[in-house]
């Protein structure tokens, strides 16, 4: 059993200890130990097949970690929900799967769950943030790759998290989109969150922390801080991401 | 033509089981030249059809002289081996015997049990085995469609179901329309059957009846009243099924299990 770190920095928002993950007697992820600090942006690179997702998926739990755990602050995260605690490690994903329907409909997704409804100006300020004013009542269906992308972020915005996990949030879209969304990646870590604005997030003062999946090394320098280097499922290298991928470049 | 040639009762069921298996095998020749490959599946079937039903027409034969109570351990049977039977349609699923089991019995079970207890269904073993049979054999085809279908929408919509857990919906509702979906699925062939009855064809247990000299008009409310049932025993076993299956492609975290590489 892994024992809770017995100090955790204050401004530690996630800390992997020991984090692991095998199917089938076959290790997808090895002991992964790390942290990531409030308002921080960590990047996860390396090789497809190399573990990134799989690490990003156990971060909130959509898999079950078969070693070690993850502390949200001081928090095991296996003591939270699992719905509580996806709403607090929310997650972007490369293809944005928005459900049928209108934008603000996705934008009320997650907050319904919780039985909540977003405000008219709630929902404004979101479509605002990610540069899509206006777009409340459109179908999701007529809407380009780069514009789902971004909805996308706002509906996972609109849940309030704390934590946001990209994974590979760009890849799938052409380069003009591609460079939009990390615009708006940059600006949602400025000015942490979109939602500070309001109330609800106002009043619990937090900034975001972010994780990114990427294979882009130039995409990781434009968007982290620091930066964790995953080969076949264990971690080679952890540190600032000019130290990190100095230390790449000299391999490759 | 095959009674000129054939005399002989026995000789005659099997030349007959044979022209029927060429039909059938027809359709498979006409198949692969499409590219489908159904031989191995659809070979093993006909024989395996072919052995079962002459061993039930044996252990009929010993079956007609057996206290009518006994009718009980061989629908329970006959409910076991429907679920065996339909959880292989559902492979990769969590729990597909067990749930597959417990739905034929609740929806098939439930409606014998009833019918039999209003009289719908008469008591002795001659009339009760087969006519729940026939409620078994449905709820099962029913059950094998629900969850095929619910299996094929979750692995097809992996991407859709888990932005739904991770925007933190719960395991149930992110998977609501696909077991709607199934069940609505699961039913075409029982609404079919019942709207179509009469009209595109006479069920043999009607042809049967007329044949053993049953009054006609009696003879077609009683299929309809089988029909009713089938469709009644079928909707009863796919409601349970989707509601039990939905429970068990999820962990108690929340976490979907049925996903491409997880067996399924």
């Amino acid at each position: 059993m892994t024992q809770p770190p017995t100090q955790v920095d204050g401004k530690t928002s996630l800390r992997a200890e020991n984090l692991g993950r095998s199917v089938a007697g076959k290790v997808l992820l090895a002991d992964a130990t790390f942290s990531v600090g409030a308002s921080e942006t960590l990047a996860i690179v390396g090789p497809s097949g190399s573990g990134k997702s799989t690490l990003l998926r156990l971060l909130n739990r959509l898999d079950e970690p078969t070693r070690g755990t993850v502390f949200l602050d001081s928090t095991d995260y296996k003591q939270i929900a699992p719905r509580e605690l996806r709403r607090r490690v929310a997650m972007v994903t490369q293809h944005p799967f928005l459900f049928p329907g209108t934008v603000e409909s996705n934008l009320q997704f997650g907050p319904c769950q919780r039985d909540e409804t977003l405000s008219r100006e709630r929902i404004d300020e979101l479509l605002a943030a990610v540069g899509l004013a206006g777009y409340a009542s459109r179908d999701v269906a007529n809407l380009s790759g780069g514009e789902a992308q971004r909805v996308s972020f706002a509906r996972t915005l609109a849940n309030s998290p704390e934590i946001l996990l990209l994974d590979e949030p760009t890849s799938a879209l052409d380069e003009d989109s591609k460079r939009g969304i990390e615009t708006l990646i940059l600006e949602i870590m400025r000015r942490s969150p979109v939602a500070a604005s309001t109330a609800d997030i106002a009043s619990t003062n937090r900034q975001l922390t972010c994780v990114l999946v990427t294979h882009d090394l130039a995409q990781a320098a434009r968007l982290a801080q620091h930066a964790l280097v995953l080969k076949s499922g264990h971690i080679v290298k952890n540190g600032p991401i000019e130290e990190v991928l100095r230390a790449e470049d000299s391999v490759s | 033509m095959l009674k000129i040639l054939f005399h002989d009762p026995l000789r005659l069921g099997l030349a007959q089981a044979a022209a029927a298996a060429l039909a059938a095998l027809i359709v498979v020749v006409l198949a692969r030249k499409r590219g489908i490959h159904l031989e191995k599946e659809l070979a093993v079937a006909l024989v395996r059809g072919l052995v079962q039903i002459i061993a039930v027409g044996s252990i009929l034969l010993v079956l007609l002289r057996a206290p009518d109570w006994t009718s009980v351990f061989l629908l329970t049977a006959m409910i076991v081996a429907a679920g065996a039977t339909s959880a292989r349609r559902a492979k990769g699923m969590p729990g597909a015997f067990p749930v597959s089991t417990w739905a034929i019995a609740c929806g098939a079970g439930s409606v014998i049990a009833l019918m039999t207890w209003l009289g719908v269904i008469d008591t002795p073993i001659t009339t009760l085995v087969p006519v729940g049979s026939m409620l078994i054999a449905n709820a099962m085809n029913t059950n094998g469609l629900a969850m095929n279908r619910f299996r094929t929408d979750v692995l097809a919509h992996v991407g859709e179901i888990e932005t739904a857990l991770a925007l933190g919906a719960d395991g149930r509702s992110s998977v609501a329309s696909y077991v709607q979906g199934s069940f609505e699925a699961s039913l075409i062939p029982a609404i079919d059957s019942l709207r179509s009855l009469g009209i595109v064809w006479i069920p043999g247990l009607m042809a049967g009846m007329l044949l053993s000299g049953s009054r006609p008009l009696y003879a077609a409310i009683y299929q309809f009243v089988v029909l009713a049932m089938i469709f009644a025993a079928s909707g009863l076993t796919s409601l349970v099924s989707t509601l039990l299956i939905r429970n068990r492609v999820f962990s108690p975290a929340e976490q979907l299990l049925l996903r491409p590489g997880n067996g399924a």
